[in-house]
């Protein structure tokens, strides 16, 4: 359940909500640490860390040296040893050289020792297209890691739901790659409560009631699926059922069934390459549930970035998935 | 380069006390220990790949040749402090406090076979090569900010040495002056490759100067070389003053594993001179018979290691059968429900009760 100790609320933008959750987590446990490059003086080049340096010192919020594999594995021997570290990758494209030390050791060593050593540690990193960022900045690879048992993946699209998630990140007891749409970093400020509070991981969360079509997305389409909602509900009368999923592994099932109970009919959205995308798991669910799956009243539509590599900022617009598509699949799906 | 790394060595090959400076801390007390650990490790190594080839374990990892740099280095650390091995230094383990029989256990597949006593912080073998060296500054790392004298050793051998996770682990442990022992086994073989395709420099030790760390460069079957420079570094990092390199050169008598024909890549007739030249566990007896501390009493001594082995053998067979719960249950704390079911369904499937 979301717990809210403090009922004041200020106005936060994506990122200060992170900001927020660091600071209060930092303060309420000394085991916590950031570490990552630029955190420290320069609060981060998105300033997700801002003012923490001072506030922290920095034997806790730590620049360290420029080595995503380093930054994973040392932090990997700290949570091991009773520490808390939250890690930050730059950008998820920078993820790769510590793809090892995530794959064989931080998810799989609890496992390994049947619970004598773990690693509750926090990734955070900023992903995905649409900023005009340089090459390789804005990879959206959650597949990689929602397809690597030991690991759970977690993305928030608002402000509320960015400092809830992550304070429930720091408190698990395993691994948790939080992944933070830098493209709605600073989309908007929303009402956020001050102090503690979390939203659980492994739980989606309905952001419009509807009956006639599914719309299943996450992170930085969330906005998106509002838009092209909300326009096809005022042009067609259709009425989608947003659900923004949060939490990638695991899926929130039940959430997903009663939506397909209800709709019989599934559009999936996600900006990430299509084959082998979460859409295909989310699909998978679907089958697999039988009273989800005889609801159907139509093949399930992906809306998804195309099997290219994220392109050069001059052609991202036409890799993203766009409004018109999202409606044209909607309505497929509802006069199917 | 003008710097050089010389080896240290403190007893040669013939049992010769080479370094005088040592002579009175060489007393008969402890050299009979160190010399019941090393024929322990040896026979304990022998036992397991006279298993292997019987079909009672696995694939083998055998470490014969090395002991003395897995004993003495492993014999350096205090109780509390951090051990980092990688798949070959059970040798270091075992010394350390690790269990014989899970020790066995592991190399019988099983998920025991990585857990120590209780309290003893020896982590599992490292597979993916170099990646510990991480943990360990990761571990030291979180010692030093929890204001302990603890410190972390990290085991790799020279193939590591090329590998990316070796120069993050050696500058990341730089940067913070981490509490950590970076003690390299330079065998001179990645499985089949030698180290002059592992680099050019001449020795590893001199990749320390990069990090500004101490680097040595030692005897890696002086059982005594390797003692001291460990416990030298061990203290070094206990006090608060840095990582050291340390790059003890050894050989390894037998294969990469047990699945591995050495005879492919290097002469074994090498093997017949090392042993009368340079073997860690004969210099030790050829120096105590030497200076009068060798006992008749010791000839039992492979009689009593022999039958804690076997008896250690006799544990892991009688094991019973691995659980299916290992298979599901420590993925996660909580298991998610993908997992649960899955546990649910194959159990069911199995005839098994959750």
């Amino acid at each position: 359940m979301e717990t809210a100790t403090q009922t004041l609320q200020k106005q936060l933008t994506l990122i200060q909500a992170i900001t927020d959750a660091l600071d209060v987590m930092l303060s309420e446990n000394e085991d916590i640490l950031v570490l990552g490059q630029d955190v420290g003086q320069n609060g981060g080049v998105f300033r997700a860390t801002e003012g923490l340096y001072e506030k922290y010192g920095e034997d806790r919020i730590i620049d360290t040296p420029l080595a995503e594999s380093g930054i994973i594995g040392t932090s990997i021997g700290m949570a091991v040893n009773g520490l808390r570290p939250v890690a930050e990758i730059q950008f998820f494209g920078f993820i790769y050289p510590a793809f090892n030390q995530i794959m064989t050791h931080a998810s799989r060593i609890r496992s390994r020792t049947l619970g004598r050593f773990t690693v509750p540690m926090v990734i955070r990193t900023p992903y995905g297209a649409g900023v005009r960022a340089p090459e390789i900045h804005s990879d959206s690879m959650e597949a990689l890691f929602t397809h690597m048992p030991g690991i759970k993946v977690v993305v928030p699209s608002n402000p509320y739901d960015a400092k809830g998630l992550l304070i429930a990140s720091i408190e698990d007891p395993d691994p948790v790659l939080f992944l933070e749409p830098m493209k709605i970093y600073r989309a908007g400020r929303k009402e956020v409560p001050e102090g503690k509070y979390t939203v659980p991981l492994g739980k989606g969360n309905v952001l419009k009631d509807g009956e006639d079509v599914s719309l299943f997305t996450w992170g930085a389409m969330v906005p998106l699926a509002m838009k092209a909602a909300e326009q096809i509900e005022k042009e067609q009368g259709i009425c989608c059922d947003v659900i923004d999923l949060r939490t990638l592994y695991p899926l929130d099932r039940d959430l997903i069934r009663e939506s397909v109970e209800k709709t019989g009919r599934v559009v999936i959205l996600h900006e990430a390459h299509q084959t082998g995308g979460v859409s295909g798991d989310i699909i998978s669910l679907i089958n697999d549930t039988e009273t989800a799956f005889l609801s159907l009243k139509a093949p399930i539509e992906k809306v998804t970035g195309f099997d290219v590599p994220v392109p050069m900022f001059s052609l991202e617009d036409h890799y993203l998935p766009k409004g018109d598509g999202i409606k044209q699949k909607i309505e497929h799906v509802y006069n199917y | 380069m003008d710097v050089t790394f010389p080896i240290k060595q403190i007893v040669n090959g013939d049992g010769d006390l080479v370094d005088a400076s040592y002579k009175d801390k060489l007393t008969k007390d402890f050299v009979t220990k160190v010399y019941q650990k090393m024929l322990f490790a040896r026979m304990f190594d022998r036992k397991c790949v006279n298993l292997q080839r019987q079909g009672r374990i696995g694939t083998y990892v055998p470490f014969e040749g090395q002991e003395a740099a897995q004993v003495g280095s492993a014999m350096a650390l205090s109780d509390d402090d951090w051990m980092f091995p990688t798949y070959r230094d059970h040798g270091a383990t075992l010394t350390f406090g690790h269990s014989m029989r899970n020790v066995l256990m592991y190399w019988n597949g099983r998920y025991e076979g990585v857990l120590p006593p209780k309290g003893k912080n020896i982590f599992p073998p490292a597979v993916p090569i170099a990646s510990q060296l991480l943990h360990a500054t990761g571990a030291a790392w979180a010692e030093k900010k929890k204001g302990t004298d603890r410190v972390a050793m990290a085991y790799f051998g020279d193939g590591a040495t090329s590998e990316g996770d070796f120069h993050e682990g050696l500058n990341f442990a730089s940067v913070f002056q981490a509490p950590v022992i970076f003690f390299n086994q330079n065998n001179g073989f990645a499985i089949s490759v030698p180290t002059a395709r592992q680099m050019h420099s001449k020795t590893i030790a001199q990749k320390a100067l990069a990090y500004d760390m101490d680097g040595v460069r030692i005897d890696g079957n002086d059982f005594f070389a390797v003692y001291f420079t460990a416990l030298d570094a061990v203290e070094k990092a206990r006090n608060g003053d840095g990582p050291t390199l340390i790059e003890a050169v050894t050989w390894r008598y037998g294969a990469h594993t047990t699945s591995d024909d050495p005879s492919k890549y290097r002469d074994q007739t090498e093997n017949d001179v090392r042993r009368e030249t340079s073997d860690p566990v004969t210099r030790i007896e050829r120096f105590m018979k030497a200076s009068g501390m060798w006992d008749e009493a010791l000839d039992e001594l492979e009689k009593k290691a022999s039958e804690e082995i076997e008896a250690a053998v006799g544990e892991m067979e009688k094991a019973a059968p691995a659980e299916l719960n290992h298979l599901f249950d420590y993925v996660f704390e909580t298991s998610p429900w993908p997992i649960r079911e899955q546990k649910d369904h194959y159990l069911k499937s199995r005839g098994v009760n959750a």
